[in-house]
């Protein structure tokens, strides 16, 4: 087969195969995803979808429930009805009244429930604009 | 001083905007002209350094005036922490940023002072482009000043925040900014290159150097921010695939390809697009995560806040991305390859495959760190991705990168036979497929196929780069004697971008199996105990012997003692606490704010060669707590002087009275509320001990995670030697024309033609074939450089040359 010939046969299987997998990305990223919500979208959610709950903590609502804690969280931006939360296991550093986190989890009852593992606490830190300190 | 230090920022924006204006006046190669721009490029950089300086100094000594001394440190912050909190803020990081870059353009322009004279002015005007965007940035940009002042001056500062008190924070944001920055520097001479079409691989050589530095910095910040929290709970262990560790790794592994597919085209003058395109990549992908941790847009763990910047980086990064590929695109015909790839078996064809595989890498992480806008776009709600799905397909391509880590080194430039082949791939595969047997037939490893791959791949790179090593000192021994170490030293030493390189490889390989051991094989449990009470884990008999307490000044801690017993025997005593911090400003002799305060964890760790063990405590203090509440109603009432309150107190809140009215009591009063405080605090701490309350635990148990750490260092000792310069180049800067440079090149491939040989990595017809070839192109370079073509530019020596080169240049003319 000519040189020639033999590189484009070459590039045009390359670029299928980089073409059928960026097709798989894509499908499975939106397939994959859990869609973000605040608290205020999740208190009327149907029950078993999972969420990525993200909110704020409201301050003094932390309590502890046998192996793990239950917390009420409000939107972002503070206004909003508060949703309650049930958590098991250890929390980040950190995590206290106040702060803002991102949860994964689903609603039960009125409840989120979060899965284990997933709480993520913003660090508060850097470049703060914040200053309830 | 912030007056001072103001002043000499604007200065340092002029400089950089003199510098850049001066360089292109000499675009022509007026010496005059290049010389000034470089003059002020040196001005630059003493400017920010006296600025950086300047701020240094106002951490050091608390002086508060500085807006940003007082929002990031306080007089009781460690010493140590008081320097690193300079970068903890925006404007100390920007400010970081333009220091970083104002060396490394110093020190790339004194390198190439009597080299490159056409493309030098064009890298100077990008680089002071840059210094100059990031030196305005904090002049006219709102709120990002680090010379703005307080008034007026409070006389303590908000302190840093505990968490970042860690000694980490001193190395870990340096290196990964110096690692974006430096990338600046062969970004800028690709534009160089681009704009005079010098696109020759002379670009590369003068800048390769800050490629691989900028890659080791930005190697070496990953893996401390790994390290960092890995020790710290809920930052979801050393790698959580979140928005900012992404942002840095996107650039670091572009950086890989780019360090492979740049010799490519020094050894072949191939793949000339792909280079230049992966430089502006990865240059942008280090002003993208410069972007990202200032910008909000992502949710992440490292929530900076949002702040004013985002925009105008953005911005940066859109005129730097529109304008490289339009120049890339009007100089597609300068730069078609110069050659063709011979054989697919062969090191340049293997280099870009990996350069494929790192690339798609990038894709797939870019992907899905930008999923929630990319999904905001099409469906208008915000999704993210988790790590499954980034493990999904990473998996994979890693395992992939790590089976070419040891394919490419094997092979030899231009083609292989099926001889040679054989022979350099024998050992590593049977070691392999010895390594595949005995997993499956002595441990659980096929319960997690990518696991055993992975392990299987790196058993082959690792005796393959072995064998390298071998191969290599045994025929450098045949040639001139000495013992086998002598020798090993030897080659290491005279191919020190050779075999540097291939100790990062077996550093990446070994890393690679401590992340697939540990991620695949790790037991996590969390357990609620009481003292006395205990929990076995894989195997550990884990005891929560007794809680304990400790009461300082800054924090208040409650942990635990853990004894941790293997087959009966005591392996360890760990001790995982939480630090509940005092907070600053709080009001006179409360001790509430400790609980409203940062907390964080203390990990008890046994590391070990097989496993980890990490322990973190989350102490149950709801009784701690109520007594808090309880003592500081009966101080208040104290203070109050309400009825039955004992004598003291009449007595201190007269004192407080007092010293509310004269100042120069102050100091009496705080002195006895303190006192009273500790007593009280020891207390209540020690009633902490009485309580035996039930404590929550996390326990993981992380196999061959140590190697991690190993292998990330065994890489970062690789790229030093790869940097360290050869005794060629320290002798004095050589000054070479063009035409010594290529037959210099030339030489050098005859000379690794042999070592290959030697070696056995080629056959004998391979390698005759091959010399014949080397030989006729030398030949024909002579030719040239005699009749005084070649001349005319001078051009930088590569440092791979040294004494044996001379050996080599005797042997030619028989060829």
């Amino acid at each position: 087969m000519d040189p020639q010939r033999k590189r484009k046969i070459r590039l045009v299987a390359a670029l299928s195969v980089a073409v059928l997998l960026a097709v798989a990305l894509v499908y499975t990223s939106f397939s994959a995803s859990t869609e973000a919500k605040e608290p205020s979208e999740l208190l009327a959610a149907p029950p078993g979808t999972s969420y990525e709950m993200s909110g704020r903590v409201v301050k003094g609502s932390i309590e502890r429930e046998g192996d793990g804690i239950s917390f009420l969280v409000v939107d972002r931006d503070g206004e909003s009805k508060a949703l309650p939360v049930t958590y098991d296991g250890t929390v980040p550093d950190p995590f206290r009244g106040g702060r803002e986190i991102i949860l994964t989890g689903s609603v039960a009852g009125g409840t989120f429930v979060g899965e284990p593992e997933t709480l993520i606490t913003k660090c508060p830190s850097k470049f703060t604009t914040e200053s309830d300190a | 001083m912030p007056s001072l230090g103001g002043a000499l920022l604007a200065l340092a924006f002029l400089a950089a905007v003199f510098a850049a204006v001066v360089a292109l006046a000499g675009r022509n190669g007026d010496r005059r002209w290049i010389d000034l721009s470089r003059r002020s490029v040196y001005a630059l950089c003493a400017l920010l350094t006296a600025c950086v300086a300047i701020v240094e100094i106002a951490f050091a000594s608390d002086d508060f005036s500085f807006n940003l001394v007082a929002q990031h440190s306080s007089i009781e912050t460690p010493t140590f922490y008081k320097l690193a909190a300079m970068w903890s803020s925006q404007e100390g990081s920007l400010l970081l940023w333009a220091w970083v870059l104002s060396i490394v353009s110093t020190v790339s322009l004194y390198a190439t002072r009597n080299k490159l004279r056409e493309l030098v002015p064009w890298a100077t005007a990008v680089m002071m482009g840059v210094a100059a965007f990031f030196t305005g940035l904090m002049l006219f940009a709102p709120n990002v000043d680090p010379f703005a002042t307080l008034s007026p001056v409070p006389a303590d500062g908000v302190g840093l925040n505990p968490l970042l008190q860690h000694p980490s924070m001193m190395i870990h944001p340096p290196m990964l900014y110096s690692g974006y920055v430096a990338f600046t520097v062969p970004f800028a001479f690709a534009i160089g290159a681009l704009v005079t079409r010098r696109l020759d691989a002379d670009w590369i050589r003068a800048t390769r150097r800050f490629a691989l530095i900028a890659w080791a910095l930005l190697g070496f910040g990953l893996l401390l921010g790994a390290r960092w929290s890995y020790t710290e709970l809920g930052w979801g262990g050393y790698w959580a695939w979140d928005p900012v560790e992404n942002a840095a790794l996107m650039p670091w592994l572009l950086g890989t390809a780019f360090l492979h597919s740049i010799m490519v085209q020094e050894k072949r003058g191939m793949l000339k697009v792909w280079n230049a395109s992966l430089i502006v990549a990865t240059f942008t992908m280090a002003l993208l995560g410069t972007f990202l941790v200032r910008s909000g847009v992502l949710q992440s763990i490292h929530a900076f806040g949002d702040s004013t910047v985002g925009p105008y980086i953005l911005g940066l990064i859109a005129t730097v991305l529109i304008g490289s590929t339009a120049l890339i695109v009007s100089r597609l015909d300068d730069l078609r390859s110069e050659k063709r790839i011979d054989s697919l078996a062969s090191r340049e064809a293997v280099f870009l495959v990996n350069n494929l595989l790192l690339v798609a890498l990038t894709a797939v992480i870019f992907w899905g760190t930008f999923f929630p806008l990319i999904s905001e776009l099409f469906t208008g709600s915000k999704a993210s991705l988790a790590a499954p799905w980034f493990d999904r397909y990473t998996t994979p391509l890693a395992i992939g990168l790590v089976l070419f880590t040891g394919i490419g080194p094997l092979l030899a430039w231009r083609r292989v036979s099926w001889a040679s082949a054989k022979r350099v791939f024998l050992v590593p595969s049977v070691v392999a497929a010895v390594v595949l047997v005995a997993l499956v037939a002595l441990a659980d490893a096929a319960s997690e196929p990518w696991a055993l791959a992975l392990f299987v791949f790196a058993a082959f790179a690792l005796t393959g780069l072995a064998q390298e090593f071998w191969r290599g000192a045994a025929a450098r021994r045949s040639l001139s004697g000495g013992s086998m170490p002598a020798a090993l030293a030897a080659i290491v030493s005279r191919n020190r971008r050779r075999y540097g390189g291939y100790i990062v490889h077996i550093g990446i390989a070994v890393l690679l199996i401590g992340i697939a051991a540990s991620s695949s094989f790790q037991t996590n449990r969390d357990a609620t105990m009481e003292p006395g009470g205990s929990v076995e884990v894989d195997g550990r008999e884990i005891t929560y012997v007794k809680p304990t307490v400790d009461v300082t000044p800054a924090y208040l801690e409650f942990g635990s003692l853990l004894r941790v017993e293997q087959d009966g025997k005591r392996v360890a005593t760990l001790q995982p606490s939480r630090r509940y911090h005092r907070p600053t400003g709080e009001e006179a002799g409360m001790l509430g704010g400790f609980f409203a305060g940062e907390s964080t964890s203390e990990v008890g760790l046994k590391a070990g060669l097989r496993s980890d063990l990490w322990t973190a405590v989350e102490p149950d203090i709801t009784g701690v707590k109520r007594r808090v509440r309880a003592a500081d109603a009966g101080f208040r009432a104290c203070l109050r002087g309400a009825p039955g309150t004992p004598e003291q107190c009449k007595a201190l809140a007269l004192t407080m009275r007092a010293a509310a009215a004269d100042p120069s009591l102050r100091a009496r009063a705080s002195a006895q509320i303190g006192q009273i405080q500790s007593v009280t605090l020891d207390r209540i701490a020690s009633s902490y001990l009485a309580d035996g309350s039930a404590s929550t635990f996390r326990i993981i148990v992380d196999p061959l995670v140590t190697w991690m750490w190993i292998g990330g260092l065994i890489a970062l000792a690789g790229a030093l030697i790869g940097l360290w310069p050869s005794r060629g180049r320290r002798r004095g800067a050589l000054v070479r024309t063009e035409g010594d440079a290529l037959k210099e090149a030339k030489y050098r491939e005859i000379r690794d033609a042999e070592l290959d040989h030697a070696a056995g990595k080629l056959s004998d017809e391979d390698f005759a074939a091959l010399d014949a070839e080397l030989r006729r192109e030398a030949v024909e370079i002579l030719d040239r450089v005699e009749s005084g073509n070649g001349a005319a530019k001078q051009i930088e020596a590569d440092e791979d040359q040294d004494q044996s080169a001379g050996e080599t240049r005797e042997k030619v003319p028989q060829g």
